[in-house]
């Protein structure tokens, strides 16, 4: 395949940055979408360009670190992480338009990397059960209805990537903030800190600068691991009935 | 020079209780007083800063991605294990021990191991208080599975994410203490060298990725918590970031490396698809659980099959080989992981590889699927067939998976006593750094199990004992051995920069990969390995002399990153030949052909080569020292290990 690559470049988070042409030929259908950048990187570096920046570290779709957006999607045309793309989703001659994800709360540090540190925040603000090492009771000794535990591991198992973010037109990160809330709160380990939780992490996400939620369903829609937007609700839910009934006032 | 362990006496049992207790204390106020360092924030670095931040002492927590969740850690899958008999199918602490000696091919620790299924059923424990969402039975209590050999099902998973439930819990517990002041953060900062004053660690030299800065932390004690080194062999199921130089360069300021030819090979990956392949995909172990391993019964008929002339479910019954069934038929399927890709290596090796490159074997599910239904192999596997799907673009549920052995876990490293610190005082090495519990050969769900022993239960108590010895003043950062230290990695970086040869990083890293594939892979012969070695010098000068690394330091320069990290690779390579060609004897992920059984089993050399092999750096382009810990084994009896 042969295709022709417009992609972001920017020097560093001062540069004003824009697209540059690449055309990437040999292009085989089995490779990763991050394979072809690699051998375009391998290509640029022996001509003495130097290579395109990109997150990535696993390339098994669960670290997160990837992201790219691609022909105007997070994580390209498939609902799954950019590193679990192949180019079999695309056809030679395409023209793919790659750039960064675009968020105030994401600053771009160099070409298509981003600075995604405000999501720890968010967790360093309360996503956690208040427990020390070593003060734990039998694990068995707190039973969770098998449903319950289902639930709260769906919602756990965000990865942190920030699609959802770049998928929406107000970069809300309503997402990925109401999937650890929902988490913590559906599971009898959570309750003890469930109201300042839900307090102290949405006062976190809307610190960083991140939009409101519109209830458009983009997130949902790109999340390469289908997190579910009743998530959302939940934490709405969570969040009310904290601030009328706050433990902290 | 002799290796103290530092076992503790006294029976088995009850030598880490006696340890814990005769261990020295910090008094609680004079905690705020000692500086630790972290380095690495997986399982292993996760638990041990925030464990550490929460008994007090100030911690300094650095890995080299954006953000400490995204630790390695994150991808494994199958499970953790613990002895909880909770299945009352006879498991127990001295079961779990047991299994982990004898898989480990009896070249690990006893007082280690042991001590390692004494606190696994504490991990449980702790992960569940954190809200980490284990697999659960409809009574709400917890479920378990048998996973990668065990006779008892001990294993705890959550779906096939456990790694990443495991991290998150540990990611945070630490995001707790930095919001408590407790530990301070370094992202996107990698540790370049170690700063030793007076032969104690006492801190460390780092690069910010983003600008690039080069500069120094000093502390009483330091963590090492940076994973194992699979990536020398290119591709691996490691992260692409995945590397060696925090421990390499440790190794070359003072701490012995030990066992570095221990590396395991993964049975069940994703074969490879062509030369550009960037790192290889494990299929979870927990697939052999249902899946059954085969491959045709003649060479005619697998070479019809990699000419495409016919597909695997045109094959009859009787054309099929079930090799691990045929071979091993009480674990059949579930041989441990060294056995079953020697196994698939050796039918491969016979022509009777499927796909087109003729290295791949058949793990099929129609049977597992005609007896539990297509729903509840759904439920038990539906995201890795997902994730096979999206790779190779052929469903699992209609034809059977190709796998193919991957290098996956490296059970050498940094050589440690029974308080993880190493040969330099301070310096300590937890999890897949270090080389101590797993032998020649790791057990499935075993590498979770010791991260969080490791950093939760064990570390706090051993690195309490060295700090209650030293005084509780602060490390002077000005002491000029910082300076020296922090020149030479400049000096270093400056003169990747200056190389401007021609050829990207990644062209030595695939080369040197093949080198160690080919000659330090899953079979190795004393041939293979001398001519590796000069393979290894000679690229060795190439790089160093032909590479080209872009752009500047004083910004984010993935380039430079790789080539630094590629360097420390080439050197380890080496040191992982040497130990090799060292170990005249086969045992567990070590095999070398010229010691094998009459049936093609692995040939230990018990009264030769039952030691811990640790290795010290002599000085740039001279031969190793190599330095023996002799293995003591008082309880359990050695035994060929025997799967048939």
């Amino acid at each position: 395949m042969k295709l022709t690559l417009k992609i972001w470049r920017q020097k560093n988070s001062t540069d004003k940055g824009g697209f540059v042409t690449y055309v990437a030929d040999h292009v085989s259908k089995d490779m990763s979408f991050l394979e072809m950048l690699d051998v375009l990187n391998d290509q640029l570096t022996e001509r003495g360009v130097d290579p395109v920046h990109f997150d990535h570290d696993c390339r098994e779709g669960i670290c997160g670190m990837c992201s790219l957006y691609i022909n105007g999607k997070p994580h390209g045309p498939l609902q799954t992480t950019t590193c679990q793309l192949h180019m079999r989703s695309f056809s030679d001659g395409e023209t793919i338009t790659i750039e960064p994800w675009r968020a105030k709360a994401f600053p771009v540090v160099k070409d298509l990397v981003v600075n995604r540190s405000a999501f720890d925040r968010i967790i360093q603000a309360g996503g956690y059960v208040s427990v020390n090492t070593g003060g734990a009771p039998d694990a068995n000794e707190i039973p969770i209805p098998k449903n319950v535990a289902d639930l709260a591991m769906d919602a756990a198992q965000c990865i942190g990537c920030g699609a959802c973010v770049a998928a929406c037109k107000n970069a809300s990160a309503m997402l990925f903030t109401s999937a650890k809330i929902s988490q913590l709160a559906l599971l009898p380990q959570g309750q003890v800190e469930r109201k300042t939780r839900a307090e102290k992490m949405v006062a976190q996400m809307d610190a960083e600068g991140f939009g409101a939620c519109t209830n458009t369903g983009a997130c949902e829609a790109e999340c390469p691991k289908g997190i579910s937007i009743t998530n959302i609700a939940r934490m709405n839910r969570e969040y009310f009935s904290a601030v009328v009934s706050s433990d902290t006032m | 020079m002799i290796l103290d362990s530092k076992i503790p006496a006294g029976p088995l049992a009850e030598k880490w209780t006696n340890h814990k207790f005769s261990s020295k204390l910090v008094n609680p106020a004079n905690k705020r007083k000692y500086d630790v360092i972290v380095v690495g924030t997986g399982l292993a670095g996760a638990s041990a800063a925030a464990s550490l931040a929460e008994l007090g002492y100030i911690v300094k927590a650095f890995c080299f991605q954006d953000s400490p969740r995204r630790a390695h850690s994150i991808a494994a899958q199958g499970g953790i294990n613990a002895a909880k008999n909770y299945q009352n199918d006879g498991d127990s602490i001295y079961r779990l021990f047991y299994d982990t000696i004898k898989g480990g091919d009896y070249r690990a620790r006893e007082a280690n191991v042991y001590r390692l299924a004494e606190v696994s059923v504490k991990i449980i424990d702790q992960c569940v208080a954190q809200g980490v969402p284990f697999a659960r039975e409809y009574g709400g209590l917890l479920a378990n599975r048998s996973f990668g050999g065990a006779q008892v099902s001990r294993t705890f998973y959550a779906r096939g994410q456990t790694g990443q439930q495991l991290l998150l819990g540990a990611y945070s517990a630490l995001s707790r203490q930095v919001a408590n002041g407790k530990v301070k953060l370094y992202p996107r900062t990698e540790m370049m060298d170690l700063v030793v004053i007076d032969g104690h660690a006492k801190g460390i030299v780092t690069r910010n990725l983003i600008t690039g800065a080069v500069e120094t932390h000093a502390a009483h004690a330091v963590l090492l918590c940076t994973g194992g080194y699979g990536n020398v062999f290119f591709l691996s199921t490691n992260a692409m970031g995945s590397n060696v130089t925090a421990a390499w360069r440790a190794h070359k300021r003072g701490a012995f490396f030990a066992n570095p030819c221990f590396t395991q090979i993964h049975p069940t990956c994703i074969p490879v698809s062509g030369d550009h392949q960037s790192k290889l995909t494990l299929m979870s172990e927990s697939l052999r659980n249902d899946g059954r391993v085969w491959v045709p019964a003649s060479q005619e008929i697998a070479e019809k099959l990699r000419k495409g002339q016919i597909k695997a479910n045109d094959i009859k019954e009787e054309d099929r080989d079930y090799f691990l069934e045929r071979n091993y038929p009480s674990f059949g399927n579930l041989v441990p992981r060294d056995v079953a890709s020697r196994n698939a290596k050796y039918v491969c090796d016979q022509g009777l590889g499927v796909n087109e490159t003729g290295e791949a074997v058949f793990l099929d599910f129609r049977y597992a699927i005609t007896r539990d239904t297509r729903e509840i192999i759904e439920q038990k596997y539906g995201n890795l067939f997902e994730m096979y799907k999206q790779i190779t673009g052929e469903d699992p549920y209609e034809m059977p998976m190709m796998i193919y052995p991957a290098v996956h876990y490296t059970m050498g490293g940094l050589w440690v006593d029974y308080n993880l610190m190493t040969t330099v005082p301070g310096l300590y090495a937890l999890g897949e750094a270090n080389f101590s519990e797993h032998g020649a050969n790791r057990l499935g769900a075993s590498a979770l199990m010791q991260g969080l022993a490791d950093g939760y239960f064990v570390v706090p108590y051993t690195v309490g004992d060295y700090l209650a010895q030293l005084a509780p003043k602060q490390v002077d950062e000005t002491h000029p051995e910082f300076a020296r230290i922090k020149e030479e990695v400049q000096n270093r970086i400056n003169m990747l920069l200056q190389i401007n040869g021609t050829k990207p990083v990644d062209y030595f890293h695939r080369r040197l990969g093949k080198i160690m594939w080919n000659e330090c892979g899953m079979a190795r012969t004393i041939k293979g390995l001398k001519g590796a070695k000069a393979e290894i010098q000679a690229l060795k000068k190439e790089f160093w002399s032909n590479v080209k690394v872009m752009a500047t330091n004083e910004e984010l320069n993935q380039s430079l990153e790789k080539a630094n990290r590629v360097a420390d690779f080439l050197e380890l390579g080496e040191l992982m030949v040497d130990d090799a060609l060292h170990r005249n004897e086969s045992c567990g992920g070590h095999f070398r052909e010229e010691y094998q059984t009459p049936d093609g089993e692995a040939l230990r050399d018990d009264e030769n080569f039952a030691y811990v092999a640790a290795w010290k750096y002599l000085g740039e382009g001279q031969e190793e020292e190599l330095v023996k810990e002799e293995l003591v084994f008082e309880n359990v009896k050695l035994t060929q290990r025997s799967y048939k």
